[in-house]
């Protein structure tokens, strides 16, 4: 049966690339002695397909993947024994069993959410000028860039795929679901949260949208110096309803 | 957990930051403030090759067991961040605690080729530790090396406080005593220095001088200090079936060079190959017991997770319990879906009958050393291998289904004669002729042959280390001697030869049998930029060759020169265990093209009988193996 893992990558795993988180797992499964399934042939492998391949240096609480048992533990054993074949930076955080024929984690996403946090030392504006500034960025019409390809350039309007931004996270996730992020956190206190198109058909990663904002401010757009943490990866559902990876199947 | 010294931009910057941020599965966690000793092992090579070292995963979890002491890992930046730590002086740190290498105890080096002398020099110099061991002061950690290098440690000397001669698992733990008797009681670096240099394989090199003759060899090797002792006597763990081998092996999230479970079945080699130095050194041969192989694979496939198990010796096919234990792997990893890697197993029913069950259908190639080309040249090094062993095993083994062969042969090897560099052409041919013996509608396919040339350098505590080394141009004329031969077979089409490096090749020769003079080239080599010398990419031959310009020091005396029988050798103060007299006998009868029987068959009276165990004391096999 097919089992969907919610798992955080964070600390010094942000440096590790998705090959090797992938290779990490398959490791973490046979250390934890669990009964997943091999595929056929010469060279088994374990069934197994992640979600969204999260770039390197992103931290996330929200990463999922998808992993076929042969016989299931119960649930709070499963964890348990697969977090402590794991480390602190990086646990799997939550479980569902999925229902016969549902999509697989990768063809499910459709949108993210994600923390952009300014590193400290690498401050360009305060809270209050960010603020303003992207909050204007976001009332335009159209926000255009240029989006290169191997072959070509193409010019692209995201801004129809920034679904929501907030600056604080009771307003970004809500009174109930605001809770103490694992995102690292810097004393300049500038953030910005994004829930953003995601999966195969328009994929925008925040890394695009501050750069298309520092082009907008029109201040120099500094790849290190922004810190983006995933905080969730969402199916969806109808009318741009958004429904966490994790609400689909049912309970183990 | 620890902050991580490198800021996210420089790991965001530099190419596989995960070889600088630690926390890898099995990484040993502790509280440095808890601990009396801070130890440091490094790999003076890159990461990925650092992990892939069996004898730091041992030493680490030998001194980790230790409460008292905290045993932490450092490997060479790559170029990239290199640059970076030299920029904005960023000190070396090492990896669990992140904390500067400087604040360590000891720094523990290990030695496992010489060209990874200048990067030796980069850790001490990014560590902010005098590379000189006489300018280090009481807030310097010691600097020790060990491992095969050590063997001959002179071309260092000048770099290390001491030297651990011989296998880890014996006196380190007395090292560590005396070190938190000596730090408790506050004693001076040079004190530590004194009663360590009285433990059997310590060598410290200040308390002994050197003087030399006009001709340049050496004079006289005295010592200094009367707590040196005259003979550092090699360390050798005769409790092997069941000594110290962690259970839980690091396993980093990169992809290491040896990305699988590595079990040492032996030590030691009953062959004798005249050029082999591991096949020296490490006598007497040991074998793990059979009990104890069988748990440490389970225990270390369930603690790494590994998706593939490997036998480490240096000849498997020797080891008596082979069949039994791989059966016994066969069947667990079947289970397990683990692959087994085999290496160096010789071609027969047994080891057909293994490959069949472990590879795929795709058939992995076959490996063959005959070393030399001809019978004459396999008789004057002692490899035991004949023509007639390599074609039946081929001839088996292309009968079974394999079209692909890889041979490794060297070049430059003591009395070569053109007919024997022509005959690594021919046997190449043969082989493939062999294959082409098979009905076509019998094949599979065409045959694929590889032949690999690498230059031979004398080492140390082997029958040749009074030989005499090809120069960089008498190599460059064998090979293209070799590649015109390989023009005129047969079946050259089917042959593909490849070789390597000449120039790299003399430098390994002149540190392999350096003396302390050499130290000055090296150091000369390093400040002209040379840095993973033995990475084809940053190997500049030039600025070795200004370095030793510039220091006035003659390759060629080091290389090209035919060593008396009486000269005082840089290493003939440690006793490795196999006596002078043996190496001589062994040297005249490769003269002599005589073949020495291996320890099996015969014991030679090499000497390392002296350690009360292993093979020695076996009783002889008289059903004499084929090969």
């Amino acid at each position: 049966m097919m089992v969907r893992m919610k798992f955080i990558k964070t600390g010094p795993v942000k440096f590790i690339g998705h090959l090797d988180i992938m290779r990490f797992f398959q490791k973490a499964v046979r250390r934890a002695g669990l009964d997943v399934e091999y595929s056929q042939g010469f060279n088994p492998h374990q069934v197994m397909s992640f979600a969204s391949p999260l770039g390197v240096g992103l931290t996330s609480e929200g990463e999922y993947l998808d992993v076929s048992f042969n016989s299931l533990p119960d649930k709070q054993v499963l964890l348990q024994k697969l977090n402590d074949a794991m480390n602190e930076f990086i646990q799997v955080t939550d479980m569902v069993v999925l229902n016969e024929g549902a999509k697989n984690a990768m063809a499910s996403v459709a949108a993210a959410d994600y923390l952009v946090s300014v590193k400290d030392g690498y401050e360009f504006f305060g809270i209050e000028e960010f603020q303003k500034k992207f909050t204007a960025f976001m009332a335009q019409e159209n926000i255009t860039i240029l989006k290169k390809s191997k072959k070509s350039e193409k010019e692209t309007d995201i801004r129809p795929f920034i679904y929501f931004f907030a600056f604080t996270d009771i307003e970004f996730l809500g009174e109930d679901s605001a809770k103490k992020s694992l995102a690292e956190s810097y004393d300049n206190g500038v953030k910005v949260y994004l829930k953003l198109s995601s999966g195969s058909v328009d994929n925008l990663k925040p890394e695009l949208v501050m750069e298309a904002f520092c082009e907008y401010a029109g201040i120099p757009y500094n790849e290190f110096a922004f810190q983006m943490h995933r905080f969730e990866l969402y199916g969806e559902a109808k009318d741009r309803n958004y429904i966490p990876l994790s609400e689909v199947g049912y309970e183990a | 957990m620890n902050k991580l010294v490198l800021s996210d931009e420089i790991l965001m910057t530099v190419d596989k930051p995960a070889r600088y941020i630690g926390n890898e599965t099995n990484m040993v966690v502790k509280d440095t403030k808890a601990v009396d000793i801070r130890f440091c092992m490094c790999f003076p090579d890159v990461y990925e090759i650092g992990m892939s070292h069996l004898g730091i995963q041992i030493l680490y979890d030998m001194f980790n067991r230790r409460e008292d002491t905290y045993c932490e890992r450092v490997y060479s930046p790559w170029p990239d961040l290199d640059k970076i730590m030299r920029e904005k002086n960023i000190p070396l740190f090492a990896l669990e605690s992140q904390a500067p290498i400087k604040d360590f105890d000891f720094l523990g080096i290990t030695l496992q080729y010489e060209m990874c002398y200048t990067n030796v020099l980069q850790v001490l110099d990014l560590s902010g530790i005098p590379l000189l061991a006489k300018d280090r002061t009481e807030e310097d950690p010691f600097v020790l090396g060990g491992g095969p290098c050590a063997y001959n440690p002179e071309p260092l000397a000048d770099f290390f406080d001491f030297f651990y001669i011989g296998e880890g698992e014996t006196v380190y733990n007395q090292l560590l005593d005396i070190y938190k008797e000596h730090k408790r009681q506050g004693g001076s670096r040079k004190e530590y220095l004194e009663q360590i240099a009285e433990i059997e394989g310590i060598y410290v090199p200040s308390f002994y001088d050197v003087t030399y003759k006009e001709d340049g060899t050496i004079k006289s090797f005295t010592k200094n200090n009367s707590h040196a002792k005259d003979k550092i006597k090699k360390q050798v763990e005769m409790k092997l079936e069941n000594t110290y081998y962690p259970k839980k092996p690091l396993v980093p999230y990169i992809k290491a060079t040896q990305d699988r479970v590595v079990l040492e079945i032996q030590r030691g080699c009953i062959r004798g190959c005249r050029f082999c130095q591991a096949g020296m050194v490490y006598r007497p041969v040991r074998e793990r017991s059979m009990d104890f192989l069988k748990e440490y694979a389970i225990e270390m496939l369930r603690a790494t997770g590994h998706e593939e198990i490997s036998l480490s010796s240096l000849s498997s096919s020797d080891f008596s319990g082979l069949q039994e234990l791989v059966y016994f792997l066969i069947e667990e990893c079947n289970r397990q879906k683990v692959n087994i890697s085999l290496p160096s197993l010789r071609i027969d029913a047994f080891a057909l009958d293994v490959m069949n069950k472990v590879q795929d259908v795709r058939k992995s190639s076959l490996t063959f050393a005959p070393e030399a080309g001809t019978q004459r040249l396999r008789d004057v090094i002692n490899k035991g291998l004949t023509e007639e062993n390599i074609l039946s095993g081929a001839m088996e083994a292309f009968n079974g289904g394999w079209n692909r062969v890889k041979l490794y042969f060297m070049l430059g090897l003591p009395t070569e004669t053109e007919e024997d560099i022509e005959g690594i052409a021919v046997l190449s041919d043969k082989i493939a002729r062999e294959y082409y013996t098979i009905p076509k509608d019998q094949r599979n396919g065409k045959v694929g042959i590889t032949a690999s040339t690498s230059f031979f350098v004398p080492k140390p505590f082997t029958p040749f280390q009074w030989s005499r080394m090809d120069t960089t141009e008498e190599y460059l004329n064998k090979q293209h001697f070799l590649r015109a031969k390989f023009n005129e077979q047969l079946n050259k089409k089917s042959i593909k030869y490849n070789w390597h490096e000449a120039e790299l090749s003399v430098l390994e020769g002149v540190f392999a049998r350096g003396d302390r003079r050499t130290a000055k080239a090296l150091l000369a080599a390093y400040k002209e930029g040379c840095l993973f010398d033995s990475w084809t990419e940053f190997f500049v031959n030039e600025k070795w060759v200004k370095a030793f310009a510039d220091t006035a020091i003659d390759i060629n005396f080091y290389t090209s020169r035919d060593r008396e029988e009486d000269e005082i050798l840089p290493w003939d103060f440690i006793d490795a265990g196999i006596s002078k007299a043996f190496l001589l006998r062994e040297y005249k009868n490769a003269r002599e093209e005589k073949v020495t029987p291996n320890c099996k068959m015969a014991c030679s009276h090499c000497g390392a009988m002296e350690f009360g165990g292993g093979i020695c004391y076996l009783p002889r096999n008289e059903e004499v193996s084929a090969l």
